[in-house]
């Protein structure tokens, strides 16, 4: 399984990649949309861990691109705000749960991925 | 001041203190003062003017209308004893022209013209024929009065020279009251002779009291001195002297108005008698016959002090009810003012609250990161993962990153309803989130908090937010009427069809019986000066009615204070609230 991660939060993401990939899962990550497309556009992911809000774009628009390029890509949402709207459009564009509020614990991320493969597998 | 204090209007004494520069449009007492005075003024005045010129024109019409009576009945009178005075004279006349002095002279001729005249005329007494010298030549009558010299009289003297004498009346010989009436006849070169005739005046006053004269009236004849010439019911017997004025001379009937010895005021008629020294005089009490006025007087002043006193209490109770009806729309109005600021107020701090959480949360992941880092970096070193003090260190440190998540997660959860929703409730959850906010005040002042939840209370439908500041707001205020230690019970249940209840009871020192039904008015707190803004209830309630449903309250001094918040299990069956916040709280 392999999984991009994009949060602006430097720290956040390296410390998150390493932990996945001590976990065995191939993660790389990006701090910006641009550098998140280049990344998409090179390897094949099969799960993209956003933040809500990225500096220069949304998230959701984020996804909407990512989307556009890699059409099997699974998401999930990590946010610091929780607002109800955020939670609303989020899980519009995604599968059940797949909105986690920050601080997300490691197992319960790699347990939604590992969700989302199943389902994308039994998906047609 | 009891019944004053009864009936004192809410708004009597309410001063508006924020109100600033238009503290004149909230002055209600002073509203009430100026629209009592309009109304008042606008609706007696007139009546007021409208009696004062009927007054005066009935009381001038009535008067005028006593005048009117009065001179016509003496204006008749008057002409009626002119008439018989005449008539008499006349007779003279027609008797010394009809008689030669000669045949005067002769004693029988005399006699039957006597008799003739007391059988036709009546009141004649007696006759006498004076000569020119002014001895009586012939008498005819009851006395011996032949030869008596009249010469040195005035009467006579007057008679010589006006032709007649008409004398006032006087006791004379008999004590019967009687007048003479002399007429002189020119016999020829300048002689002349008199005939003198003397009546009593029985007939004369019949005359005089005939006329009928209403209302303790007196009519009756003075002469010039003013002493009575006919009997007065009031004034005197015949001759005595009247204590009214003697009136001015006047040719024609004439009125006035004078007051007699006692004070009382008469309304006099009175006329001068052509050709002989009496003045016909009509006296009417004026009160006698204003009596009738009087009463009707009394009967329009009595109209009109009940109409005055029926139009002011109408203009009072109507005023009060309007600017009471003013004073509560205004306090309607603050309410809502200082709901929809304190709503302000309250998304500002859950917005503030949400970002505050939100920057948090990002350093917090960080850290989670960074420790669940060093925790796989150390499980995979055999020396690191057996060191006991290591790991239980590090999983300290992840267990408080995780108590951090859970309060910011609950701070964006509590402020996260801004919007308007409606969803199902469990309201056992909702009481412990709240509650969990609460936990720490409780947990320093030693409360013993219960939660009770029936089992056959269904989750309902309703607006998170509200339910949670609802149950905040209450519990907040049953913690600040609390000792420490005391306890609190929250309990829900079913209630009538439709509905669920949560009390929340607790054991503080109760709310007095005349502050209860005040509660839930806006800015009433017993706390001010400590922190209360005399809103939370006010506010509370609002939120409760907006949820369709109530509020109640039942306390007791010392004991505790319970409140019941009934709720509908389905909000969406209730009407809509209609109110919304400008920024759709």
């Amino acid at each position: 399984m392999k999984v991009l991660l994009v949060d602006d939060e430097h720290e956040l993401v390296s410390t998150l990649a390493e932990r996945l990939s001590l976990r065995g899962i191939q993660a790389d990550w990006a701090i910006s949309g641009e550098e998140a497309m280049r990344l998409a556009e090179k390897n094949p992911y099969d799960v993209a861990v956003l933040d809500v809000k990225i500096p220069g774009i949304s998230g959701l628009e984020l996804k909407r691109r990512l989307h556009s390029k890699r059409p099997d890509l699974r998401f999930i949402f990590m946010t610091g705000h929780g607002s109800e709207e955020d939670f609303r459009s989020c899980s519009a564009e995604t599968a059940d749960g797949c909105y986690l509020v920050k601080p997300v614990n490691i197992e319960d991320l790699i347990k939604k991925m590992n969700e989302l493969m199943t389902m994308s597998e039994v998906r047609p | 001041m009891t019944v004053w204090k009864k009936l004192k209007p809410k708004f009597w004494d309410y001063v508006d203190a924020a109100a600033g520069p238009f503290a004149h449009l909230f002055d209600f007492r002073r509203i009430w003062q100026l629209a009592v005075l309009l109304t008042a003024g606008v609706a007696v005045v007139p009546l007021v003017a409208i009696t004062a010129i009927d007054y005066q024109v009935t009381q001038n019409s009535i008067e005028s209308e006593i005048a009117l009576r009065t001179s016509r009945l003496a204006s008749n009178t008057r002409r009626a004893v002119a008439f018989f005075l005449t008539e008499r004279r006349l007779a003279l006349d027609f008797i010394v022209r009809d008689n030669s002095f000669e045949k005067l002279n002769d004693p029988e001729r005399l006699q039957t013209i006597l008799k003739n005249l007391q059988d036709s005329f009546g009141g004649f007494t007696d006759l006498g024929v004076v000569d020119p010298l002014g001895y009586q030549r012939n008498y005819a009558g009851p006395y011996k009065l032949e030869g008596v010299d009249y010469s040195g009289q005035a009467w006579y003297r007057e008679v010589l020279e006006r032709g007649v004498h008409i004398s006032d009346v006087f006791s004379g010989f008999r004590q019967v009251p009687h007048l003479i009436i002399a007429v002189k006849h020119e016999v020829g070169s300048g002689t002349s002779f008199v005939l003198r005739a003397t009546l009593d005046t029985e007939r004369f006053n019949h005359l005089i009291a005939q006329p009928e004269v209403a209302g303790s009236g007196d009519a009756f004849l003075i002469n010039r001195e003013g002493k009575l010439q006919t009997p007065s019911l009031f004034h005197g017997k015949v001759l005595d002297t009247i204590s009214l004025p003697v009136p001015p001379f006047s040719p024609n009937t004439e009125l006035i108005e004078t007051e007699d010895g006692q004070g009382q005021l008469n309304a006099i008629g009175y006329a001068y008698i052509e050709g002989s020294p009496f003045i016909l005089m009509i006296v009417k009490n004026k009160k006698e016959l204003m009596k009738p006025w009087y009463k009707t007087r009394l009967q329009l002043m009595g109209f009109l002090a009940a109409s005055i006193t029926i139009i002011l209490a109408v203009i009072l109770g109507v005023a009060t009810y309007l600017v009471n009806k003013i004073y509560l729309a205004d306090q309607k109005r603050l309410t809502t003012l200082h709901q929809v600021e304190y709503s302000n107020k309250m998304a500002t701090i859950g917005r503030l609250a949400a970002g505050v959480a939100h920057e948090i949360n990002n350093p917090l992941a960080v850290i989670n990161e960074k420790a669940g880092l060093i925790k796989d970096l150390f499980s995979m070193r055999e020396e690191y993962a057996r060191d006991e003090k290591l790991v239980n260190t590090i999983n300290a440190v992840l267990s408080s990153v995780e108590r951090c998540a859970k309060i910011t997660r609950r701070l964006l959860g509590f402020m996260r309803n801004t919007g308007v929703t409606t969803e199902r409730i469990h309201l056992g959850e909702t009481i412990q989130e709240v509650l969990a906010f609460l936990n720490k005040e409780a947990e320093y002042r030693s409360f013993h908090i219960s939660v009770h939840v029936d089992e056959d209370v269904p989750p309902i439908t309703s607006d998170r937010g509200r339910l949670q500041e609802i149950f905040l707001n209450v519990i907040n205020n049953s913690f600040a009427a609390m000792q420490n230690g005391g306890s609190l019970e929250v309990t829900a249940k079913r209630d009538k069809e439709g509905f669920v209840s949560v009390s929340v009871k607790d054991d503080g020192c109760g709310i007095p019986k005349a502050d209860l039904e005040r509660v839930f008015e806006p800015f009433f707190s017993t706390k001010t000066g400590k922190g209360g803004t005399g809103l939370g209830l006010s506010i509370t309630s609002g939120l409760v009615q907006e949820l369709g449903g109530e509020i109640r309250v039942d306390s007791e001094v010392g004991k505790g204070t319970s409140f019941t918040i009934l709720l509908p299990i389905d909000i969406q069956k209730k009407e809509k609230p209609s109110y919304e916040g400008p920024l759709g709280r």
